[in-house]
């Protein structure tokens, strides 16, 4: 056992942990945002630089600091450890930096994405970024290409978290898409305009932390804040079967994964759960999910602000007096939120 | 430019003989550290650019997905993903090599041969592509065509090779 | 002149075959390794010398081979690093291609004090036919029986390989090496684990750099207190420094460690002074990543001590008013340089060369390469040279490897030292200055710089 202290909150945590996953062991407003780490992946995370902390004391033994800040989700706790995240400003100030970088050829069309509002991106914006671009050239842009009937892709959107190539790699075989090319041209891609198309496929749209990598018999049927999430079951031949349906009347209009509050699947579900059981007839209400995120899609779920608001607080605190604390364009004032 | 688009794409005994042996001196199970080398030989054997259907032919040698080859080849800025001239010139135009006037070689080559920097001649012969550092600041401007290094440029030196490979028809290979 | 350790007997023709390079002592090392010493006593020579990475970072090089881990039954590697790819350096194709045998001999006694069975010289793509010299010099000591099995009649099994890159700079980056070496894309892996413990193919490994590697043959025949007598201070022995740019005399020189920077550029021993005798304007000292610094830094430091040929000395003053020893990629610039546009050409070297992986670099050296071309061309504006500011900053220090560092310290040391110039591009657009090569290739008089 390691014991580890995160923003001043002390936890012992088993031998091997990363401070991303202790920091998620205590909950709330310090646990540090991740676009590219994903639990359910082996080797996945330390590539969109979000999460990174800056560790205060190396360990017990060896209490000296580390040099410069480090992923959290790919560096294990010492017994010890001293880590500071969101009561650090240059940490804050580090990681504003790294929102920019991933705006800076992040197209701006969220009003035609159908991710907007269940995005990552979005959030991560929200919370950290800064209010106007300072890039003023042309954004990237990748050549569409077609990768199936059920996956739409948009090269454009993607910010190059490596998630989905894992799930080819570590959820189905023969793996047909990859990175290709390098640096900032460097893309998801099939290279030959091969299809994607196996059992599991369809889970790199659930894993896609931004609307990169979407459900084509989705597309554009509705926003997501206006569609309800019912979990539900069926007995499935390929997978477990739960899913979220997510309705508008009486409509499915999407079925996915049930996802935890970090948006990472519980189970992974198969290519018929999702793309072909549509009707309220393949399956076994079991009732309204929860989603428990603060982003639009818990619209009306008023008690994740309350998480936002002590955070505020607690940045407040860690700044300079009198310094502004930098929520981005369209930040919630959390005084006037009256929610529940 | 011509591309046999019916060549069949097989190695030669010999040439195959010597990817076997590239393929056998790693380690069992890592044969894929023959990857790199095996894709300079087929760059070299098939036209000086990988095609698909050569990175799947590379992809069945060493007994590997097809999208490995491809996210690695593209990786890496000495494989041609496009077809180029037969003689492809690499200029560098890094610090040391810009201080001794590589942008001047760019010019001249590019007014020379009419093309611009990545474009390929008329005729099919030439390709201009500007690079970085190949380790030739002592002895800058250079440039590289296949193998050789040509340093210490002047733009006379240029013409003069340029007028030659032009005549001999020279094809550039790594190896 | 300074003592040769490694280059004494490069200009000896034939020095690249095995029969003369045997009969200038080559080999000499290896048959005292593997007669008279053991493995752990040739690493503790390696520590006692003193010998630090030449790659760049300067890592003591013995205690790199202390942290090796040595697990029952698994295999393990030693690397050399010839990936070198740092604008500025290129005394590793002269070494190799010179005096392939003295690598080769590194190569097999390191192999015999890590304890390793197989070796792998990864060599960049471009350097081509270096590779096909090194293979030569590998067959021609497999026939001397100095590589294979019972080497000497020691007992002792090495075999060392030759891999060629395939064109890409951070494949110099030790972990995105082996990558590459898998046969994979050379994304950095993010560590740890180190390749001490988990290198090559999963396996411990060392990574060293040609130089350092060359450097253990003459450690081993003069033994590590020897070698220690040689340099200054915790800079030891001697360093291959690449000289280019504007001096008279480019090429590389082997160095004492400690010769005054302001002899290593006017002596005729080295550079030879600045061609046609114009001023100095800057020096980036340790190839292109280190911090450039203008002539009265270069040759002093800011205490007015002369600066010498060393780490320590080189990085006196920190970033604020010293560099790094780096590479020992030693690039010249006289007064007719453009700062801005030199920079420029490094700045797009990283944009080109960076992998993509992590987001500060992919995005970051991109972005720092437009606002130069902008301003290169007569549309930048003050603010901009504020924002290269902040954008290096947080660059540096957030990246997986060091490309990123290495690509935010040219930029920042740039703005910290010719701000002015900067400044100059933004309200006159272009640099007059910067034409003199223009007449150098085409053989015309230079006219004289005012």
């Amino acid at each position: 056992m390691a014991k580890v202290t995160i923003d001043d909150v002390t936890i012992e945590v088993p031998d091997g942990t990363t401070i991303l996953q202790a920091a998620r062991m205590i909950g709330g407003d310090l646990v540090p945002p991740a676009m590219c780490y994903y639990s359910k992946l082996k080797t996945s995370g330390g590539y969109c630089r979000t999460c990174i902390v800056k560790v205060e004391q190396g360990s017990a033994k060896d209490p000296r600091p580390m040099p410069k800040p480090v992923a959290s989700c790919r560096t294990t706790v010492m017994d010890g450890m001293v880590v500071r995240n969101i009561t650090s400003p240059e940490v804050l100030e580090a990681r504003s930096g790294v929102v920019e970088f991933l705006l800076i050829n992040h197209p701006l069309d969220c009003p035609v994405c159908d991710q907007a509002g269940e995005c990552h991106l979005q959030d991560l914006a929200y919370e950290h970024g800064k209010e106007e671009t300072r890039y003023e050239f042309e954004r990237r842009e990748f050549e569409q290409i077609d990768i199936g009937d059920k996956v739409q892709l948009h090269m454009n959107r993607c910010i190059l978290c490596y998630r989905c190539v894992k799930v080819a790699d570590q959820l189905t075989d023969g793996r047909v898409h990859g990175v290709l090319n390098r640096g900032d041209v460097a893309e998801i891609s099939t290279y030959i305009q091969n299809s994607i198309e196996n059992d599991f496929s369809g889970n790199v749209i659930d894993v896609c932390p931004v609307g990169a990598l979407t459900d084509k018999t989705f597309r554009f049927k509705s926003r997501v804040w206006y569609t309800k999430p019912v979990d539900a079951h069926r007995d499935c031949p390929h997978c477990t079967g739960k899913v979220r349906l997510w309705y508008k009347g009486d409509d499915v209009l999407r079925v996915t994964a049930r996802k935890d509050k970090y948006g990472e699947v519980e189970e992974w579900i198969c290519n018929e759960c999702r793309f072909d059981k549509k009707t309220t007839s393949d399956w076994v209400i079991e009732g309204p999910s929860k989603v428990d995120r603060h982003s639009v899609i818990s619209a009306n779920h008023y008690e994740n602000l309350r998480v936002l608001k002590a955070t505020i607080d607690r940045q407040k605190k860690a700044l300079p007096h009198g310094e502004k604390v930098n929520l981005g364009q369209g930040a919630l004032d959390p005084n006037n939120i009256h929610g529940k | 430019m011509q591309i046999d688009q019916k060549r069949e794409i097989r190695f030669s005994d010999e040439t195959m003989a010597t990817v076997q042996k590239i393929i056998k001196r790693y380690p069992e199970g890592r044969q894929k550290s023959a990857l790199i080398p095996v894709l300079h030989i087929a760059q070299a054997e098939f036209d000086g650019w990988l095609s698909p259907a050569v990175m799947d032919y590379v992809a069945s040698i060493i007994g590997i997905q097809s999208i490995e080859v491809y996210e690695v080849a593209s990786f890496y800025s000495m494989f041609n993903m496009k077809p180029v001239g037969k003689c492809l010139i690499e200029v560098c135009r890094t610090s040391s090599c810009w201080l001794m006037g590589a942008e001047d070689v760019v010019k001249h080559i590019e007014n020379k041969l009419k093309i611009k920097d990545g474009e390929t001649s008329a005729d099919g012969q030439f390709t201009l592509k500007t690079v970085e550092c190949l380790g030739s600041c002592g002895t800058a401007p250079m440039m590289q065509v296949g193998a050789d290094y040509y340093e210490n440029l002047t733009l006379e030196k240029v013409d003069s090779l340029l007028d030659q490979w032009k005549v001999e028809g020279k094809r550039s290979r790594y190896c | 002149m300074g003592k040769k350790l490694l280059l004494e007997h490069i200009d000896v023709p034939g020095i690249n075959t095995l029969s003369v390079y045997r009969s200038k002592g080559g080999y000499t090392a290896l048959d005292k390794a593997l007669k008279t010493m053991t493995p752990d006593a040739v690493v503790e020579e390696v520590k006692t010398s003193g010998l630090r990475g030449r790659g760049g970072a300067g890592f003591p090089t013995g205690m790199k081979w202390s942290f090796l881990a040595k697990p029952e039954g698994v295999p393990r590697y030693v690397v050399c690093n010839a990936d070198e790819s740092e604008p500025g350096t290129f005394k590793d194709r002269y070494l190799m291609e010179k005096i392939p045998h003295l690598l080769i001999e590194g190569m097999i006694v390191s192999g015999f004090a890590l304890g390793a069975k197989s070796s792998y010289i990864y060599i960049r793509g471009e350097y081509f036919y270096v590779a096909r010299i090194l293979e030569q010099a590998i067959a021609e000591a497999y026939e001397a029986g100095l590589l294979g099995k019972n080497i000497l009649n020691s007992g002792f099994d090495h075999d060392c390989y030759v891999q060629v890159g395939a064109g890409a700079y951070i494949c110099g980056e030790e972990t995105a090496l082996l990558e590459s070496l898998e046969g994979k894309r050379g994304n950095p892996r993010i560590k740890p684990p180190f390749p001490a413990v988990a290198g090559l193919y999963g396996c411990p490994t060392v990574v060293n750099n040609v130089e350092t590697i060359a450097a253990v043959v003459p450690i081993v025949n003069m033994g590590g207190a020897a070698y220690a007598g040689i340099g200054v201070g915790k800079s030891t022995g001697t360093k291959l420094i690449s000289a280019s740019g504007h001096i008279n005399k480019p090429g590389v020189y082997e160095i004492e460690l400690g010769v005054p920077v302001e002899e290593f550029i006017y002596s005729d021993e080295y550079c030879g002074g600045i061609k046609g005798d114009r001023k100095l304007k800057a020096v980036v000292a340790g190839g292109s990543s280190v911090p450039i610094l203008p002539a009265d830094l270069i040759l002093k430091t800011a205490n007015g001590e002369p600066r010498l040929m060393s780490y320590e000395s080189l990085a006196d003053g920190g970033f604020a008013s010293g560099t790094m020893l780096g590479s020992g990629g030693f690039i010249v610039m006289d007064e007719s340089t453009s700062i801005v546009k030199n920079l420029y050409t490094f700045t797009r070297f990283y944009h080109h060369e960076s992998c993509g992986q992590c987001s500060p670099c992919r995005e970051g050296t991109g972005w720092m390469e437009k606002i130069l071309h902008k301003i290169l061309h007569g549309h930048g504006s003050i603010s901009d040279v504020d924002l290269l500011w902040d954008i290096q900053s947080k660059i540096e220090g957030k990246t997986i490897c060091p490309l990123g560092d290495a690509a935010a310290w040219p930029v920042a040391s740039a703005i910290r030292h010719f701000r002015g110039e900067f400044e100059e591009f933004v309200r006159n657009g272009h640099s007059i200055k910067d034409v003199r090569h223009y007449y150098r290739l085409n053989g015309l008089p230079e006219p004289a710089y005012s």
